[in-house]
Protein backbone atom coordinates (compact mmCIF):
# COMPACT_ATOMS: atom_id res chain seq x y z
CA UNK A 1 0.00 0.00 0.00
CA UNK A 2 1.09 3.06 -0.66
CA UNK A 3 1.32 5.72 2.32
CA UNK A 4 -0.52 8.29 4.21
CA UNK A 5 0.34 11.21 6.15
CA UNK A 6 2.40 9.91 9.43
CA UNK A 7 1.05 10.82 12.92
CA UNK A 8 3.70 12.52 15.14
CA UNK A 9 3.52 11.55 18.64
CA UNK A 10 4.60 12.42 22.17
CA UNK A 11 4.98 10.68 25.26
CA UNK A 12 1.31 10.85 26.00
CA UNK A 13 0.14 9.45 22.74
CA UNK A 14 3.15 7.35 21.79
CA UNK A 15 1.46 4.22 23.35
CA UNK A 16 -1.70 4.41 21.20
CA UNK A 17 0.98 3.96 18.10
CA UNK A 18 3.23 1.11 19.82
CA UNK A 19 0.29 -0.67 20.14
CA UNK A 20 -1.78 0.34 16.92
CA UNK A 21 1.80 -1.36 15.38
CA UNK A 22 1.23 -4.39 17.54
CA UNK A 23 -2.55 -5.17 15.92
CA UNK A 24 -4.06 -3.79 19.50
CA UNK A 25 -6.54 -1.00 19.88
CA UNK A 26 -5.55 0.76 22.82
CA UNK A 27 -7.72 2.81 25.17
CA UNK A 28 -6.32 5.33 27.92
CA UNK A 29 -7.45 4.31 31.37
CA UNK A 30 -7.21 6.38 34.56
CA UNK A 31 -5.78 4.68 37.36
CA UNK A 32 -7.60 7.04 39.62
CA UNK A 33 -10.85 6.70 38.82
CA UNK A 34 -10.83 4.23 35.69
CA UNK A 35 -12.71 6.86 33.43
CA UNK A 36 -11.48 5.99 29.59
CA UNK A 37 -10.48 9.00 27.41
CA UNK A 38 -9.47 9.72 23.94
CA UNK A 39 -7.09 11.03 22.29
CA UNK A 40 -4.78 10.78 24.87
CA UNK A 41 -3.94 13.49 27.12
CA UNK A 42 -1.95 13.95 30.28
CA UNK A 43 -4.62 14.14 33.20
CA UNK A 44 -8.03 12.94 33.82
CA UNK A 45 -10.89 15.41 33.57
CA UNK A 46 -12.65 14.18 36.38
CA UNK A 47 -9.99 13.20 39.60
CA UNK A 48 -7.50 15.15 37.85
CA UNK A 49 -5.14 12.43 37.97
CA UNK A 50 -1.65 11.93 35.93
CA UNK A 51 -1.64 8.21 36.41
CA UNK A 52 -3.19 6.19 33.73
CA UNK A 53 -2.89 2.33 32.36
CA UNK A 54 -4.60 0.87 28.87
CA UNK A 55 -7.01 -0.82 27.95
CA UNK A 56 -7.17 -3.11 25.14
CA UNK A 57 -10.49 -2.28 22.85
CA UNK A 58 -12.94 -5.51 21.59
CA UNK A 59 -11.66 -3.23 18.31
CA UNK A 60 -15.52 -3.24 17.75
CA UNK A 61 -18.25 -0.66 17.77
CA UNK A 62 -20.62 1.82 15.50
CA UNK A 63 -21.07 4.14 13.20
CA UNK A 64 -21.54 7.66 14.60
CA UNK A 65 -20.70 10.04 11.82
CA UNK A 66 -19.30 9.70 8.64
CA UNK A 67 -18.41 11.38 5.29
CA UNK A 68 -16.87 11.20 2.25
CA UNK A 69 -14.26 14.23 1.50
CA UNK A 70 -14.09 14.95 -2.06
CA UNK A 71 -12.01 17.84 -2.37
CA UNK A 72 -9.27 18.95 -2.72
CA UNK A 73 -7.61 15.52 -3.89
CA UNK A 74 -4.66 13.78 -2.24
CA UNK A 75 -2.19 11.20 -3.87
CA UNK A 76 -2.55 8.93 -1.04
CA UNK A 77 -6.23 7.92 -1.38
CA UNK A 78 -8.84 6.23 -4.31
CA UNK A 79 -12.18 8.15 -4.21
CA UNK A 80 -14.40 7.89 -2.84
CA UNK A 81 -12.98 6.72 0.57
CA UNK A 82 -14.94 7.07 3.65
CA UNK A 83 -13.84 8.70 6.89
CA UNK A 84 -15.85 7.49 10.08
CA UNK A 85 -16.24 8.47 13.30
CA UNK A 86 -16.72 5.52 15.42
CA UNK A 87 -18.51 4.37 18.61
CA UNK A 88 -16.10 2.29 20.40
CA UNK A 89 -18.10 -0.39 22.86
CA UNK A 90 -16.01 0.30 25.40
CA UNK A 91 -17.18 4.06 25.40
CA UNK A 92 -14.67 6.07 23.80
CA UNK A 93 -15.13 7.52 20.00
CA UNK A 94 -12.54 7.77 17.13
CA UNK A 95 -12.32 8.64 13.99
CA UNK A 96 -10.80 6.29 11.13
CA UNK A 97 -11.62 4.95 7.68
CA UNK A 98 -14.36 2.92 6.79
CA UNK A 99 -13.80 -0.11 4.31
CA UNK A 100 -14.89 -2.91 2.09
CA UNK A 101 -18.69 -1.33 1.66
CA UNK A 102 -19.94 1.28 -0.69
CA UNK A 103 -21.04 4.56 0.61
CA UNK A 104 -24.51 4.47 -0.64
CA UNK A 105 -24.61 0.91 1.68
CA UNK A 106 -22.82 2.74 5.20
CA UNK A 107 -25.85 3.99 7.56
CA UNK A 108 -25.00 5.34 10.77
CA UNK A 109 -25.11 2.93 13.90
CA UNK A 110 -23.93 0.17 11.64
CA UNK A 111 -21.84 -2.76 13.39
CA UNK A 112 -18.20 -2.20 12.82
CA UNK A 113 -14.71 -4.07 13.66
CA UNK A 114 -11.18 -3.22 13.49
CA UNK A 115 -8.09 -4.02 11.25
CA UNK A 116 -4.89 -3.34 10.70
CA UNK A 117 -3.42 -1.52 6.91
CA UNK A 118 0.77 -1.90 7.08
CA UNK A 119 2.28 0.63 4.21
CA UNK A 120 5.07 0.50 2.43
CA UNK A 121 7.12 2.91 4.91
CA UNK A 122 6.33 0.93 7.82
CA UNK A 123 3.74 2.85 8.75
CA UNK A 124 0.26 0.71 10.14
CA UNK A 125 -3.21 2.44 10.50
CA UNK A 126 -6.16 1.09 12.44
CA UNK A 127 -8.82 0.78 9.81
CA UNK A 128 -12.90 -0.30 10.31
CA UNK A 129 -15.05 -2.25 7.83
CA UNK A 130 -18.86 -4.16 8.50
CA UNK A 131 -18.81 -6.53 11.61
CA UNK A 132 -18.69 -10.24 10.39
CA UNK A 133 -21.33 -11.99 11.39
CA UNK A 134 -20.87 -14.38 14.11
CA UNK B 1 -17.00 40.48 29.66
CA UNK B 2 -19.35 41.62 32.21
CA UNK B 3 -23.02 43.74 32.87
CA UNK B 4 -20.63 46.58 34.53
CA UNK B 5 -18.95 47.37 30.85
CA UNK B 6 -22.59 47.44 29.33
CA UNK B 7 -22.32 50.57 27.37
CA UNK B 8 -19.09 52.35 28.37
CA UNK B 9 -17.00 51.76 25.15
CA UNK B 10 -17.44 51.89 21.56
CA UNK B 11 -16.45 51.16 18.02
CA UNK B 12 -16.03 54.40 16.87
CA UNK B 13 -14.02 53.90 13.31
CA UNK B 14 -13.91 51.28 10.79
CA UNK B 15 -11.57 50.40 8.05
CA UNK B 16 -11.16 48.21 5.44
CA UNK B 17 -9.05 47.42 2.22
CA UNK B 18 -10.93 46.11 -1.22
CA UNK B 19 -11.41 42.76 -0.86
CA UNK B 20 -9.76 40.50 -3.75
CA UNK B 21 -8.48 36.64 -4.47
CA UNK B 22 -4.50 38.66 -4.97
CA UNK B 23 -3.86 41.66 -3.61
CA UNK B 24 -0.91 42.32 -4.69
CA UNK B 25 0.93 43.91 -1.66
CA UNK B 26 1.76 42.16 1.28
CA UNK B 27 -0.12 41.32 4.35
CA UNK B 28 2.01 44.24 6.48
CA UNK B 29 0.62 47.06 4.06
CA UNK B 30 -2.88 45.58 4.31
CA UNK B 31 -2.77 45.84 7.35
CA UNK B 32 -1.28 49.52 7.44
CA UNK B 33 -4.10 50.36 5.17
CA UNK B 34 -6.77 49.26 7.05
CA UNK B 35 -5.80 50.85 10.06
CA UNK B 36 -5.26 54.33 8.44
CA UNK B 37 -8.61 53.85 6.96
CA UNK B 38 -10.10 53.14 10.20
CA UNK B 39 -8.18 55.73 12.23
CA UNK B 40 -9.51 58.49 9.50
CA UNK B 41 -13.37 57.41 9.47
CA UNK B 42 -12.71 58.14 13.59
CA UNK B 43 -11.62 61.14 12.55
CA UNK B 44 -7.88 60.03 14.87
CA UNK B 45 -4.39 59.97 14.19
CA UNK B 46 -1.93 57.27 14.69
CA UNK B 47 -0.47 59.33 17.84
CA UNK B 48 -3.90 58.64 19.46
CA UNK B 49 -3.66 55.25 19.72
CA UNK B 50 -2.07 53.77 22.32
CA UNK B 51 -3.35 49.91 21.85
CA UNK B 52 -3.33 47.13 19.26
CA UNK B 53 -5.26 43.32 19.25
CA UNK B 54 -5.35 41.15 16.67
CA UNK B 55 -5.14 37.45 15.97
CA UNK B 56 -2.67 34.55 16.91
CA UNK B 57 -2.81 33.67 13.91
CA UNK B 58 -2.12 37.20 12.44
CA UNK B 59 1.18 37.82 10.51
CA UNK B 60 1.84 41.82 10.79
CA UNK B 61 3.83 42.25 14.07
CA UNK B 62 2.19 44.94 16.50
CA UNK B 63 5.76 46.76 16.66
CA UNK B 64 6.33 46.90 13.14
CA UNK B 65 2.42 47.89 12.83
CA UNK B 66 3.32 50.80 14.61
CA UNK B 67 6.70 51.27 13.22
CA UNK B 68 4.74 51.83 10.24
CA UNK B 69 1.94 54.14 11.07
CA UNK B 70 4.37 56.06 13.53
CA UNK B 71 2.33 55.13 16.84
CA UNK B 72 4.87 56.43 19.18
CA UNK B 73 3.45 55.04 22.31
CA UNK B 74 1.60 51.36 22.94
CA UNK B 75 0.12 50.63 26.24
CA UNK B 76 -1.17 47.59 25.42
CA UNK B 77 -1.21 44.82 23.10
CA UNK B 78 -2.20 41.32 23.02
CA UNK B 79 -3.81 38.79 21.07
CA UNK B 80 -6.60 36.69 20.59
CA UNK B 81 -6.27 32.18 20.14
CA UNK B 82 -8.58 30.13 17.89
CA UNK B 83 -8.80 31.43 14.08
CA UNK B 84 -11.31 32.99 13.26
CA UNK B 85 -13.07 32.53 16.61
CA UNK B 86 -10.99 35.31 17.67
CA UNK B 87 -13.14 38.27 15.76
CA UNK B 88 -15.77 39.51 18.50
CA UNK B 89 -13.33 38.68 21.16
CA UNK B 90 -10.25 41.74 19.83
CA UNK B 91 -13.22 43.88 20.41
CA UNK B 92 -13.98 42.85 23.89
CA UNK B 93 -10.00 42.85 25.09
CA UNK B 94 -10.20 46.13 23.68
CA UNK B 95 -13.74 47.68 25.23
CA UNK B 96 -11.72 46.25 28.80
CA UNK B 97 -9.01 48.07 28.26
CA UNK B 98 -10.57 51.33 27.15
CA UNK B 99 -12.87 51.33 29.91
CA UNK B 100 -10.92 50.41 32.44
CA UNK B 101 -7.86 53.62 31.26
CA UNK B 102 -5.50 50.84 30.53
CA UNK B 103 -5.40 51.75 26.98
CA UNK B 104 -7.44 55.07 25.51
CA UNK B 105 -7.96 54.40 21.92
CA UNK B 106 -7.07 50.43 20.91
CA UNK B 107 -7.61 49.22 16.94
CA UNK B 108 -8.24 45.90 16.32
CA UNK B 109 -6.64 44.70 13.40
CA UNK B 110 -7.10 41.16 10.97
CA UNK B 111 -5.37 41.08 7.72
CA UNK B 112 -4.06 38.44 5.24
CA UNK B 113 -3.24 36.98 1.73
CA UNK B 114 -5.63 34.60 2.59
CA UNK B 115 -6.07 33.26 -1.30
CA UNK B 116 -2.92 34.01 -2.83
CA UNK B 117 -0.82 33.62 -0.09
CA UNK B 118 -1.07 30.31 2.36
CA UNK B 119 -4.98 29.13 1.67
CA UNK B 120 -6.41 27.08 4.70
CA UNK B 121 -8.44 25.30 2.73
CA UNK B 122 -5.46 22.92 0.92
CA UNK B 123 -4.44 21.05 3.88
CA UNK B 124 -1.65 20.68 2.92
CA UNK B 125 -2.30 19.09 -0.38
CA UNK B 126 0.65 19.08 -3.08
CA UNK B 127 3.49 19.54 -0.81
CA UNK B 128 3.95 15.88 0.13
CA UNK B 129 4.03 14.93 3.58
CA UNK B 130 3.91 17.44 6.20
CA UNK B 131 7.28 18.37 7.64
CA UNK B 132 6.18 18.36 11.47
CA UNK B 133 2.24 17.21 11.77
CA UNK B 134 0.91 19.06 14.88
CA UNK B 135 -0.18 16.56 17.43
CA UNK B 136 -3.91 17.37 17.19
CA UNK B 137 -3.91 16.55 13.89
CA UNK B 138 -2.21 13.06 14.35
CA UNK B 139 -5.77 11.76 15.02
CA UNK B 140 -7.00 12.76 11.58
CA UNK B 141 -4.86 13.45 8.75
CA UNK B 142 -3.80 9.96 8.14
CA UNK B 143 -7.21 9.22 7.72
CA UNK B 144 -7.90 11.92 4.95
CA UNK B 145 -9.51 14.03 7.36
CA UNK B 146 -7.20 17.36 6.29
CA UNK B 147 -9.41 20.18 5.68
CA UNK B 148 -11.56 22.82 7.68
CA UNK B 149 -14.66 21.60 5.40
CA UNK B 150 -14.25 17.68 6.16
CA UNK B 151 -13.32 18.60 9.96
CA UNK B 152 -17.03 20.44 10.01
CA UNK B 153 -18.89 17.94 8.14
CA UNK B 154 -18.05 15.28 10.23
CA UNK B 155 -19.72 16.79 13.10
CA UNK B 156 -22.63 18.47 10.70
CA UNK B 157 -23.50 14.68 9.26
CA UNK B 158 -24.95 13.92 13.02
CA UNK B 159 -26.98 16.97 13.12
CA UNK B 160 -28.37 16.50 9.58
CA UNK B 161 -29.04 12.71 11.11
CA UNK B 162 -30.95 13.70 14.30
CA UNK B 163 -32.20 16.38 13.09
CA UNK B 164 -33.28 15.05 9.49
CA UNK B 165 -31.59 18.16 8.18
CA UNK B 166 -30.79 18.25 4.00
CA UNK B 167 -27.92 19.91 2.08
CA UNK B 168 -30.79 22.06 0.65
CA UNK B 169 -31.70 23.30 4.20
CA UNK B 170 -27.79 24.61 4.01
CA UNK B 171 -28.54 25.57 0.86
CA UNK B 172 -31.00 28.67 1.97
CA UNK B 173 -27.98 30.31 3.92
CA UNK B 174 -26.01 30.61 0.73
CA UNK B 175 -28.65 32.28 -1.57
CA UNK B 176 -29.23 34.84 1.58
CA UNK B 177 -25.77 35.73 1.40
CA UNK B 178 -25.01 35.90 -2.39
CA UNK B 179 -28.42 37.74 -2.37
CA UNK B 180 -27.12 40.71 -0.23
CA UNK B 181 -23.63 40.43 -1.47
CA UNK B 182 -25.12 40.95 -4.99
CA UNK B 183 -25.99 44.41 -3.72
CA UNK B 184 -22.59 45.34 -1.87
CA UNK B 185 -20.08 46.49 -3.82
CA UNK B 186 -17.56 46.07 -1.78
CA UNK B 187 -18.34 42.47 -1.84
CA UNK B 188 -16.57 39.98 -4.17
CA UNK B 189 -19.92 38.32 -5.78
CA UNK B 190 -21.32 41.84 -6.00
CA UNK B 191 -23.92 41.51 -8.75
CA UNK B 192 -23.82 37.35 -8.50
CA UNK B 193 -26.55 36.12 -6.84
CA UNK B 194 -27.51 32.61 -6.81
CA UNK B 195 -30.61 30.41 -6.49
CA UNK B 196 -31.20 26.77 -4.45
CA UNK B 197 -30.82 25.34 -7.84
CA UNK B 198 -27.31 26.52 -8.53
CA UNK B 199 -26.32 25.45 -4.98
CA UNK B 200 -27.98 21.89 -5.67
CA UNK B 201 -25.92 21.33 -8.50
CA UNK B 202 -22.82 22.92 -7.40
CA UNK B 203 -19.85 19.60 -6.49
CA UNK B 204 -19.68 17.75 -3.15
CA UNK B 205 -16.45 19.44 -1.13
CA UNK B 206 -17.48 16.84 1.63
CA UNK B 207 -20.66 14.37 0.78
CA UNK B 208 -23.06 14.96 1.86
CA UNK B 209 -22.65 17.94 3.71
CA UNK B 210 -20.86 20.33 1.94
CA UNK B 211 -21.37 21.55 -1.55
CA UNK B 212 -19.04 24.21 -3.31
CA UNK B 213 -21.51 26.86 -2.67
CA UNK B 214 -21.76 25.48 1.64
CA UNK B 215 -17.97 26.64 1.68
CA UNK B 216 -16.93 30.31 2.46
CA UNK B 217 -14.83 31.75 0.02
CA UNK B 218 -10.85 32.15 0.49
CA UNK B 219 -10.10 35.80 0.73
CA UNK B 220 -6.79 38.78 0.55
CA UNK B 221 -7.98 41.92 2.38
CA UNK B 222 -7.43 43.80 6.31
CA UNK B 223 -10.26 45.01 7.80
CA UNK B 224 -9.95 47.25 11.43
CA UNK B 225 -11.87 48.45 14.17
CA UNK B 226 -11.06 51.66 15.93
CA UNK B 227 -12.65 51.28 20.41
CA UNK B 228 -12.64 53.86 22.58
CA UNK B 229 -14.58 54.63 25.77
CA UNK B 230 -18.41 55.67 25.50
CA UNK B 231 -17.25 59.67 26.74
CA UNK B 232 -14.56 59.96 23.84
CA UNK B 233 -16.93 58.70 21.66
CA UNK B 234 -19.65 61.45 22.11
CA UNK B 235 -16.41 63.94 20.70
CA UNK B 236 -16.06 62.06 17.64
CA UNK B 237 -16.63 61.87 13.90
CA UNK B 238 -19.05 59.31 13.39
CA UNK B 239 -22.08 57.44 15.16
CA UNK B 240 -20.59 55.56 17.87
CA UNK B 241 -21.56 51.77 17.79
CA UNK B 242 -21.73 51.07 21.82
CA UNK B 243 -20.67 47.93 22.68
CA UNK B 244 -23.52 46.44 24.66
CA UNK B 245 -21.85 43.03 25.54
CA UNK B 246 -19.17 41.00 24.55
CA UNK B 247 -17.82 37.32 25.76
CA UNK B 248 -15.52 34.68 24.55
CA UNK B 249 -16.16 31.13 25.14
CA UNK B 250 -14.65 28.19 25.31
CA UNK B 251 -16.83 24.76 26.24
CA UNK B 252 -15.89 21.23 27.79
CA UNK B 253 -14.06 18.89 26.09
CA UNK B 254 -13.14 20.73 23.06
CA UNK B 255 -10.82 21.03 20.15
CA UNK B 256 -10.15 23.09 17.00
CA UNK B 257 -12.89 21.93 15.02
CA UNK B 258 -12.70 18.55 15.62
CA UNK B 259 -14.82 18.53 18.88
CA UNK B 260 -15.75 15.05 18.19
CA UNK B 261 -15.90 13.62 21.72
CA UNK B 262 -18.88 15.04 23.32
CA UNK B 263 -21.93 13.36 23.99
CA UNK B 264 -23.91 14.71 21.20
CA UNK B 265 -22.71 16.57 18.24
CA UNK B 266 -25.90 18.62 17.90
CA UNK B 267 -24.83 22.19 18.67
CA UNK B 268 -21.74 24.43 19.19
CA UNK B 269 -21.39 24.71 23.22
CA UNK B 270 -18.95 27.33 23.32
CA UNK B 271 -21.50 29.78 21.30
CA UNK B 272 -23.77 28.69 23.66
CA UNK B 273 -21.43 30.15 26.36
CA UNK B 274 -20.81 33.17 24.54
CA UNK B 275 -24.55 33.34 23.91
CA UNK B 276 -25.46 33.14 27.49
CA UNK B 277 -23.35 35.83 28.91
CA UNK B 278 -24.51 38.40 25.41
CA UNK B 279 -28.00 37.64 26.94
CA UNK B 280 -26.77 38.48 30.82
CA UNK B 281 -24.63 40.89 30.17
CA UNK B 282 -27.19 43.15 27.81
CA UNK B 283 -30.19 42.82 29.61
CA UNK B 284 -31.54 41.60 26.15
CA UNK B 285 -33.48 39.01 24.25
CA UNK B 286 -33.13 37.39 20.75
CA UNK B 287 -36.21 39.21 20.12
CA UNK B 288 -34.56 42.68 20.48
CA UNK B 289 -31.95 42.15 17.85
CA UNK B 290 -32.11 43.78 14.73
CA UNK B 291 -29.80 42.20 12.10
CA UNK B 292 -27.07 39.75 12.59
CA UNK B 293 -24.04 38.31 11.46
CA UNK B 294 -23.45 35.08 11.90
CA UNK B 295 -20.06 33.64 11.59
CA UNK B 296 -20.63 31.26 7.72
CA UNK B 297 -17.44 29.84 6.82
CA UNK B 298 -19.60 26.87 6.42
CA UNK B 299 -23.52 27.07 5.93
CA UNK B 300 -24.35 24.28 8.75
CA UNK B 301 -22.67 25.49 11.54
CA UNK B 302 -24.93 28.78 10.81
CA UNK B 303 -27.96 26.76 11.59
CA UNK B 304 -26.37 25.51 14.49
CA UNK B 305 -26.32 29.26 15.56
CA UNK B 306 -29.50 30.38 15.33
CA UNK B 307 -30.13 27.68 17.83
CA UNK B 308 -27.72 28.33 20.47
CA UNK B 309 -28.32 31.83 20.13
CA UNK B 310 -31.98 30.98 21.23
CA UNK B 311 -33.29 32.78 17.78
CA UNK B 312 -35.58 29.11 17.27
CA UNK B 313 -35.29 25.88 19.46
CA UNK B 314 -33.22 22.83 19.19
CA UNK B 315 -33.43 21.42 15.90
CA UNK B 316 -35.85 23.74 14.66
CA UNK B 317 -33.49 25.84 12.97
CA UNK B 318 -34.14 24.03 9.43
CA UNK B 319 -37.59 25.24 9.62
CA UNK B 320 -36.84 28.82 10.78
CA UNK B 321 -33.94 29.47 8.70
CA UNK B 322 -35.58 30.57 5.42
CA UNK B 323 -34.67 32.64 2.45
CA UNK B 324 -37.39 34.84 3.50
CA UNK B 325 -36.47 34.95 7.00
CA UNK B 326 -33.15 35.60 7.04
CA UNK B 327 -33.39 38.09 4.26
CA UNK B 328 -33.64 41.72 4.08
CA UNK B 329 -36.87 42.59 5.07
CA UNK B 330 -37.33 39.17 6.92
CA UNK B 331 -37.87 38.34 11.03
CA UNK B 332 -34.00 38.51 11.27
CA UNK B 333 -31.95 39.84 8.00
CA UNK B 334 -28.58 38.16 8.73
CA UNK B 335 -25.03 38.58 6.87
CA UNK B 336 -26.67 41.56 5.38
CA UNK B 337 -22.96 42.47 3.48
CA UNK B 338 -22.88 39.12 2.10
CA UNK B 339 -20.96 37.50 4.63
CA UNK B 340 -17.79 35.28 4.34
CA UNK B 341 -19.65 33.46 1.76
CA UNK B 342 -20.83 36.42 -0.52
CA UNK B 343 -18.16 39.54 0.59
CA UNK B 344 -14.96 37.97 1.94
CA UNK B 345 -13.26 35.91 4.76
CA UNK B 346 -11.34 38.45 6.91
CA UNK B 347 -11.99 35.73 9.12
CA UNK B 348 -15.37 37.73 10.46
CA UNK B 349 -13.76 41.16 11.11
CA UNK B 350 -15.79 41.96 7.70
CA UNK B 351 -18.66 40.92 9.49
CA UNK B 352 -18.35 43.19 12.90
CA UNK B 353 -17.38 46.25 10.20
CA UNK B 354 -20.86 45.48 8.77
CA UNK B 355 -22.70 45.13 12.63
CA UNK B 356 -20.90 48.92 13.10
CA UNK B 357 -22.40 50.54 9.64
CA UNK B 358 -26.22 48.65 10.21
CA UNK B 359 -26.41 50.96 13.72
CA UNK B 360 -24.85 54.21 12.05
CA UNK B 361 -27.50 53.49 8.86
CA UNK B 362 -24.91 53.67 6.07
CA UNK B 363 -24.71 49.78 5.10
CA UNK B 364 -25.80 48.87 1.57
CA UNK B 365 -28.32 46.70 2.42
CA UNK B 366 -29.51 49.10 5.55
CA UNK B 367 -32.13 47.50 8.25
CA UNK B 368 -34.99 49.78 9.12
CA UNK B 369 -34.97 51.03 12.84
CA UNK B 370 -31.72 49.29 13.75
CA UNK B 371 -31.52 49.07 17.90
CA UNK B 372 -29.13 46.24 18.29
CA UNK B 373 -26.80 44.38 16.01
CA UNK B 374 -25.13 40.67 16.86
CA UNK B 375 -21.99 39.62 15.67
CA UNK B 376 -20.36 35.92 15.96
CA UNK B 377 -16.93 34.78 15.37
CA UNK B 378 -15.39 31.22 14.19
CA UNK B 379 -17.74 28.26 15.01
CA UNK B 380 -16.16 24.80 16.12
CA UNK B 381 -13.46 26.57 17.40
CA UNK B 382 -13.27 28.69 21.04
CA UNK B 383 -15.39 31.87 19.99
CA UNK B 384 -16.65 35.11 20.49
CA UNK B 385 -19.87 37.42 19.87
CA UNK B 386 -21.15 40.76 20.52
CA UNK B 387 -23.87 42.80 20.59
CA UNK B 388 -23.83 46.56 19.38
CA UNK B 389 -26.03 49.45 19.85
CA UNK B 390 -26.96 52.78 19.12
CA UNK B 391 -26.26 55.58 21.38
Amino acid sequence: MSSRLAPSMNPDTQFFWDGVSEHRLLIQRCTGCATLRHPPRPMCPRCNSVSWDTLESSGRGSVFSFVMPQFPQYPWFEYPYIVVLVDLDEGTRLVSNLRDIAPAEVTIGMRVEVFYEHHDDGLVLPQFRPEAQS
Amino acid sequence: MSGWLKNRTAIVGIGQTEFSKESGRSEMQLACEAIKAALDDAGLTPADVDGLITFTMDNSEEAEVARNLGIPHLSVFSRIPYGGGAAAGTVMHAAMATATGAAKVVVCYRAFNERSGMRFGGGGGGTGAMASMPLWLSWYAPYGLLTPASWVALHARRYMHEYGVTNEHFGRIAVVDRKHAATNPEAWFYGRPISIEDHQASRWIVEPVLRLLDCCQESDGGVALVVTSAERARDLRQTPALITAAAQGAALDGEMMTSYYRDELLGLPEMGIVAKTLWADSDLTPADISTAFLYDHFTPFVLMQLEELGFCGRGEAKDFATVENLSLGGTLPINTSGGLLGEAYIHGMNGIAEAVRQIRGTSYNQVADVEHVLATAGTGVPTSGLILGRP
